[in-house]
Formats: structure tokens, C-alpha cells, sequence
């Protein structure tokens, strides 16, 4: 099985994300991020969704939520041709001794220190999965004492908007 | 898709717009605006303000039946007879749940249906209110889509979109839940001038080049077969069928949605694919070198054992929905489009191939089709002296009543047989419960058909087990003048369920046993259907068959209940058990085609 990154443009109205999502699970596909929120245009919203699922499945999947009259258009994000992102915020184990470690740490991936406490540092970091990955398993030995983590956003590189070709389309 | 008309039916302005009306008035105008002639129901609370209005309707005949399942089965035979949207309403809670099972078939068998509910007030609403239940998120997995409306100006936007969504490209189930705030609501009644919903738009032209391949392989075959199902129904398209199966000389096999499709006394006519179906329609899919799909969708009682589904053959799947093509089997050609266009363009398609002189010739394929069906036809065995058989009664009702009658089953093994020995001439004249096998679907969706179609003699082939889900609808069959038919193949037990313990579970009938005619007669079917103001007549031996058939056929003023108390262990064959090959079908007990030894 392999990841994929779909965006999924849907009617900004209540219960779509419901729709989605136990789309999903009743089809048996398994979700390994989400982000959902607004766009340029107010009567649109843009889910990411990364499924963990192989070329057969992935294009039964994507035909079934086009059957969604909710859902307006799907695109696959290729790695290569977008701009990929999650948001971590970390909070990391940091005496004394270990604070300046962490530090420099989160300076190498060039995250944000976002509060400070006796025994803690929280941390701040965007990036792709991979990148936030290997900061995690530096930050591992500190000892991580809380983790939340955003689901996956991505955009095409160049000059082509997905949304507009969508709306222009309808 | 260009062209979307709020009504595909009956476009039909009623009022001036910005009209001042309550909610429930607009909902029943809309109702009139998109053309419904007849809705069933039950009203209750939450619904109760669109009752009011729907008193008054010119246009709408309510139709008040006794249990909400009943509504919804009546809509989706009125949909399966007339190709119309079937319409059925019912209150909040309890009266909503209720549709939920027929949505749900709705949903399995593509069948146009419109379900309004009432919902609690908006303020009540997630709050556990009485008679309050998620309705719209109860059916999102069954519906094509639903709505929930809390404001009263959303109606008739609403109701059209509704309606054109549960019409078109592959139809489907729509539920419509109305608050019952904004149907108290003060509003203005306006129409909306078109239809705008940029995620809905069906493609229904085929793609010109997959059709010419298509076209292309069915020249080079040798051993083509057209599987046809619902599909070609819904789409209205049994003309174009009719003119591809002469041009081409292919055979066909309809599937059990699509009985009636191409008429079984055409010669290129196999009969029905699957678990049921015949020996020469099951073995031409698993040795066709092509088969061409229209309007199917491989279901799993269609092909047995997926992996050993027709081993050597190219698919080409034409389906309006793309999401059917390569779900169960990959397709090699796929075509997105409608049935009737797909078809057409192949007839122009495989003419331009004739024009070039290429044409296929299977005279050798049909050799050994003709060997197989006439070696293997649909057959029965004879019951015991002095036993009915039912196979026998439902072929002779086939015989007596002929093929302008529709016919209208449970589900078991009385469907089976209905499918198997009645000949079905014209489209929509075989109406019964496939992807769901919904028990109980016999009684009101004949109520519905016979409602879409007066003129028509409807026959409703229902099983004992079956019968006793819904037949309190004949109460609102006696009382509204819907005189349908019904039959009831009394074998006193879940018949199928039956015979699945005769040949799985060493016959050890645990709970199928029903008692209406084995032993005792509970419930009496006459006495029940008299107890409705229906005629009940009973059949009890071979001789009295065509008779009793005759005198329900001369009655046509009531319903008439017939008890047929027939043979208990008669069986379906022939039959490829579940999960099993459709090489090893079995034409009867431990009996299989000689063909397949000798491979």
C-alpha cells in the first residue's frame, strides 16, 4: 500500500465532512490524515486527505466521493509537482542541562520555540511529514511529553489554481 | 450537463413567483410544480403541517397506507412500472425510520424515489427530541442524497433539486427532511429557473473512441456475450438493445433486474446469469472470449467465485456510473455513459465495421449455446401425487394472464421462479427486490405499480414468509381501489432459507418452519384477505390450478388474495452455490452439466 494525497473541493455546508469521512469507513479505505478548511471562495471548502491504499482502490475511491453530489472536484497531489505541510506542536523535556540542546535542536529544523517552562520547551514546526519525522525522532531521546500534530495541507506548484478551474467548470 | 430542467417529468409553472404562502404550502406546490401525480404516506406530528395543504391539492393524490415501509415499496413500484419518481412522506422518529428499508433497496436497485420526512422543530433538533431521529445522517450511506431543511425559503430549491438528482444519470433514492418550523413558517413561493449544483453532473454521452473499440472487438469475437441489466431498464433503452442484438447476432443474458429487456422469445435470448440462472447463461459468460456489459454490474450473485469468473474473457463495461466500471472486475474497455446512448452509438459503430467488411461469424459459438439450452432448459421436477407444484402455478399465472400483466415479487425462492419461468416480453413489466432482497417488497410495490399503471393486470408473486411483512397494505388496496393480485406460493416456511438447511446444514430446519399450511394454517390467508374486504380464493390441488388462476383473473373490481399451498421441498436449480465457481453450477442435487467433466 502507498500514501496519496487528495484534495477534495466540497460545498461549504453542514455534514459534508460527515459525508466524507463515513464514505471512507463504510468503503473500507483507511485515512491517514485530514485537514478540512475554507477557501478563496466562501461557498467552498478544501479537505486534504492522505489514504493509505494502492492504484486499484485509490481510483474506486476517488470515482465513489465524486458520486458525492457534495463534492465538487478531486485532484491527487503528486509529491513532486506540490507543496506539502503539516504543523506540529511539541512539548519537549527540557531542564537546565538539556535546555540548550533542544534549543539548537529545533533551530537546525528551523522551528519556532513557542513557550518556555521550568521543565519544558514547546515547540513549534512546519513541514513536510518527512521533515517532521526526523525532528521527532531527534527530540525523541528529551523526552516528549505531549504531541498534537495537524493533518496534511498541500497546494500544486505553478501558476494553475484548482478551485478556479472547479468553479469555472460548474 | 447542459439542459438540467427542475422537472424532467412534467415542467409546470403553477404560480407567480414571490407568492406569500407557510412552508407547508410551498412544499406541496413544489410537490405540483414538478409534476407528482401521487405520493403514499403516513402523516404525524412533525409532518403534520404539509397534510394540511395536501387536502386541498389538485394535483397530488395522497395515498394513506398502514405502515411507513409500505410507502416507501408502493413509490419504488410505481418508479420501477411507470420509469417516473416515486414519492413517499413520512413523519419524524419512528414514521422516518420506517422508509429506511426501502430507501435502502431504492439504493441497490437504481430505482427514482423522492422520501420527504418531517423533522422536529429546528430548535429541538439535537436536542433528543420527541420523535426525533437523524434521519439525513441515518441514510447517507443509502441515499444518492438528502437534505435537511430549516428554512422555509429553501423549499422549492429543494424539492426540485431533489427530484432531479433521484431522476437522473444513474437514478436513486433522495430524502428530503423538512423541519417543522419551516413548514409553519411564513415564505414566498418562488421556482427555481434552473438547477445549479456544480459536484452533480452525469455523464451520459460516451466517449467515441471507446466506443469503436468496443465495436471493433465485438467484430473480431468469437464468442461474444451482451450482459445486460437494470441499466438498459432505466434507461429505457430495450429498442436499441433489440436492434444491437440483430445487427450483431450476439447472444444476451439478462440479468434479474433486467428481465424483460429483450423480449425471452427472441432467439438470441440466454435467459438469466447467476446463482438462479440458466446452465446456457451461466456457462456462455464463463467461456465467452468478450463479454460486453451494459448497464451490469457484476454482482456477486452474477458472477459465483470472482476470480474464476469468465477466466478467458475481454470486458468492455459500459455503465453510467464509473464508479460500477472496474469495482469487481477490471474492465478493458470501459464507456461512461447512458445505456441508450452507449447502445445507439455501438449499433452506428458496429454498422460502419460491416460497411468495412468486417463482421463476426458465430455459427460455431451458437452450436454449442443451442446444444446447451436445449440440453439444459429450465425444468422442474414433479411434486408427489396429488401435490402442487409451484414452479407450475407461477408459470401457468405467466401463461394465463400473458405479457402485458407486470409482475411484482417477494424475495426467496418464489422470485426465483417468477424470474425463471415467466416469459417477460417488454421492459418494466418484472418488478422485484435485487440488491437488497427486501421480504415484504411483493404486496406494496404491486400497490405501486398497479397505481402507476390502472390499466394493467399486476400480479403480485409473493412468498408465505413474505406476505406476512407487509400485507396490511391490502387495506389500503381495498379502500382506494387498487385491485391488484396476489398469489402466495405457500410452502408453510422461509422457503430459501429452507433449502439452504436442505443442502448446507444436513437438514436441520431450525426456524424456517412458517405453519400456514403444513400442520396448521396460521395465519388463514383467505379468512385474512376476507377479514381486508379482499377476495380470498385457495388452491390445494394440481387440477384446480387454472381455474382458481381464471377466477382471480375475472375479478378485477376487489384485490384478490390466492392461496397456492404448494409442494414444501420443491427447490431452485439450477444453483451455484455461494462462493463457489460458476463452472460448478448444478442442475440439480449433486448434479452437474456433463460439459464440465469433460474439460
Amino acid at each position: 500500500m502507498s500514501k496519496h494525497t487528495l484534495s477534495v473541493l466540497v460545498e461549504n455546508r453542514p455534514g459534508v465532512l460527515t459525508r466524507v469521512a463515513g464514505l471512507f469507513a463504510r468503503r473500507g479505505f483507511n485515512i491517514h490524515s485530514l485537514a478540512v478548511g475554507p477557501t478563496e471562495h466562501p461557498e467552498v471548502s478544501r479537505i486534504t486527505v492522505v489514504v493509505d491504499v494502492d492504484e486499484l482502490p485509490l481510483e474506486q475511491v476517488t470515482k465513489q466521493l465524486n458520486k458525492l453530489v457534495s463534492v465538487i472536484k478531486i485532484v491527487e497531489l503528486e509529491t513532486s509537482a506540490s507543496v506539502q505541510r503539516e504543523l506540529l506542536l511539541v512539548k519537549v523535556r527540557a531542564d537546565q542541562q538539556s535546555r540548550s540542546n533542544v534549543f539548537e535542536t529545533a533551530q537546525m529544523f528551523k522551528a519556532r520555540v513557542v513557550d518556555v517552562a521550568p521543565d519544558t520547551i514547546t515547540i513549534e514546526a512546519t513541514g513536510n511529514p518527512d521533515k517532521l519525522d526526523s525532528l521527532l525522532r531527534v527530540l525523541e531521546p528529551f523526552g516528549i511529553r505531549e504531541l498534537v500534530q495537524s493533518g496534511l495541507v498541500g497546494i500544486g506548484r505553478g501558476n494553475r489554481s484548482i478551485t478556479d478551474r472547479a468553479l469555472r467548470s460548474a | 450537463m447542459s439542459g438540467q430542467r427542475p422537472s424532467p417529468d412534467h415542467p409546470r409553472p403553477v404560480a407567480p413567483p414571490g407568492q406569500p404562502m407557510t412552508g407547508a404550502e410551498s412544499l406541496v406546490r413544489s410537490l405540483e410544480s414538478v409534476g407528482v401525480d401521487v405520493v403514499f404516506g403516513i402523516p404525524g406530528g412533525a409532518i403534520l403541517p404539509a397534510y394540511d395543504p395536501l387536502m386541498d391539492s389538485k394535483g397530488v393524490r395522497h395515498i394513506l397506507v398502514r405502515h411507513e415501509q409500505g410507502a416507501g415499496h408502493a413509490a419504488e413500484g410505481y418508479a420501477h412500472a411507470t420509469g417516473r419518481v416515486g414519492v413517499c412522506i413520512a413523519t419524524s422518529g419512528p414514521g422516518a425510520t420506517n422508509l429506511v428499508t426501502p430507501i435502502a433497496d431504492a439504493y441497490m436497485d437504481s430505482v427514482p424515489m423522492v422520501a420527504i420526512t418531517g423533522q422536529v422543530a429546528s430548535p429541538l433538533i439535537g436536542t433528543d427530541g420527541f420523535q426525533e431521529a437523524d434521519i439525513s445522517g441515518i441514510t447517507i450511506p443509502i441515499t444518492k442524497h438528502n437534505y435537511l431543511v430549516t428554512d422555509p425559503a429553501d423549499i422549492p430549491r429543494t424539492i426540485a433539486e431533489a427530484f432531479h438528482i433521484a431522476g437522473t444519470g444513474r437514478p436513486g433514492p433522495v430524502l428530503v427532511d423538512v423541519a417543522k418550523d419551516a413548514m409553519q413558517a411564513k415564505t414566498t413561493f418562488s421556482w427555481p429557473e434552473r438547477i445549479d449544483l456544480p459536484g452533480y453532473r452525469p455523464v451520459s454521452r460516451p466517449h467515441g473512441k471507446q466506443v469503436r473499440e468496443a465495436a471493433r472487438l465485438l467484430v473480431e469475437s468469437r464468442r461474444p456475450v451482451l450482459y445486460v441489466g437494470g441499466g438498459v431498464i432505466r434507461a429505457r433503452a430495450s429498442e436499441q438493445l433489440r436492434r444491437l442484438v440483430d445487427l450483431t447476432g450476439a447472444p444476451v443474458v439478462t440479468t434479474l433486474m433486467a428481465r424483460g429487456a429483450l423480449p425471452d422469445s427472441h432467439p438470441a435470448q440466454l435467459g438469466m446469469p447467476g446463482m438462479h440462472g440458466t446452465v446456457a447463461a451461466v456457462t456462455a459468460l464463463q467461456k465467452a472470449d468478450l463479454i460486453v456489459s451494459l448497464g451490469a454490474r457484476f454482482d456477486d450473485r452474477v458472477t459465483g467465485k470472482l476470480s474464476t469468473f469468465a477466466p478467458g474473457a475481454t470486458i468492455v463495461h459500459a455503465d453510467i456510473d464509473p464508479a460500477e466500471i472496474s469495482k469487481n472486475r477490471v474492465a478493458d474497455v470501459p464507456i461512461v455513459g447512458d445505456a441508450k446512448e452507449v447502445i445507439a452509438d455501438l449499433v452506428t459503430a458496429i454498422q460502419a465495421e460491416h460497411a468495412a467488411g468486417r463482421s463476426a461469424d458465430l455459427a460455431g459459438w451458437w452450436q454449442q449455446l443451442d446444444t446447451w439450452r436445449t440440453t439444459y432448459p429450465i425444468g422442474y421436477a414433479d411434486p408427489p401425487d396429488g401435490e402442487v407444484s409451484p414452479q407450475r402455478v407461477i408459470q401457468r399465472i405467466g401463461e394465463i394472464t400473458g405479457p402485458d400483466g407486470v409482475y411484482v415479487s417477494g424475495v426467496g425462492q418464489h422470485q426465483m421462479w417468477a424470474s425463471q419461468v415467466i416469459r417477460y416480453e417488454r421492459p418494466n413489466t418484472w418488478i422485484n427486490s435485487g440488491g437488497l432482497g427486501t421480504m415484504g417488497f411483493g404486496v406494496p410495490a404491486a400497490m405501486g405499480a398497479k397505481v402507476g399503471r390502472p390499466d394493467a393486470t399486476v400480479w403480485a408473486i409473493d412468498g408465505d414468509g413474505c406476505f406476512q411483512m407487509t400485507n396490511q397494505e391490502l387495506a389500503t388496496c381495498v379502500i382506494n381501489d387498487i385491485p391488484i393480485k396476489v398469489g402466495i406460493i405457500n410452502n408453510s416456511s422461509l422457503g430459501m432459507v429452507r433449502q439452504w438447511q436442505t443442502l448446507f446444514y444436513n437438514e436441520r430446519y431450525s426456524n424456517t418452519d412458517l405453519h400456514t399450511s403444513v400442520g396448521s394454517r396460521i395465519p388463514d390467508f383467505v379468512k385474512l384477505a376476507e377479514a381486508y374486504g379482499a377476495v380470498g380464493l385457495r388452491c390445494e390441488r394440481p387440477e384446480d390450478v387454472d381455474a382458481t388462476i381464471e377466477k382471480a383473473m375475472s375479478i378485477n373490481d376487489l384485490p384478490v388474495v390466492v392461496d397456492f399451498v404448494v409442494h414444501r421441498d420443491a427447490m431452485v436449480w439450477p444453483m451455484v452455490p455461494a462462493g463457489v465457481s460458476n463452472d460448478d453450477i448444478q442442475v440439480a442435487r449433486g448434479m452437474s452439466p456433463t460439459w464440465d467433466r469433460e474439460d
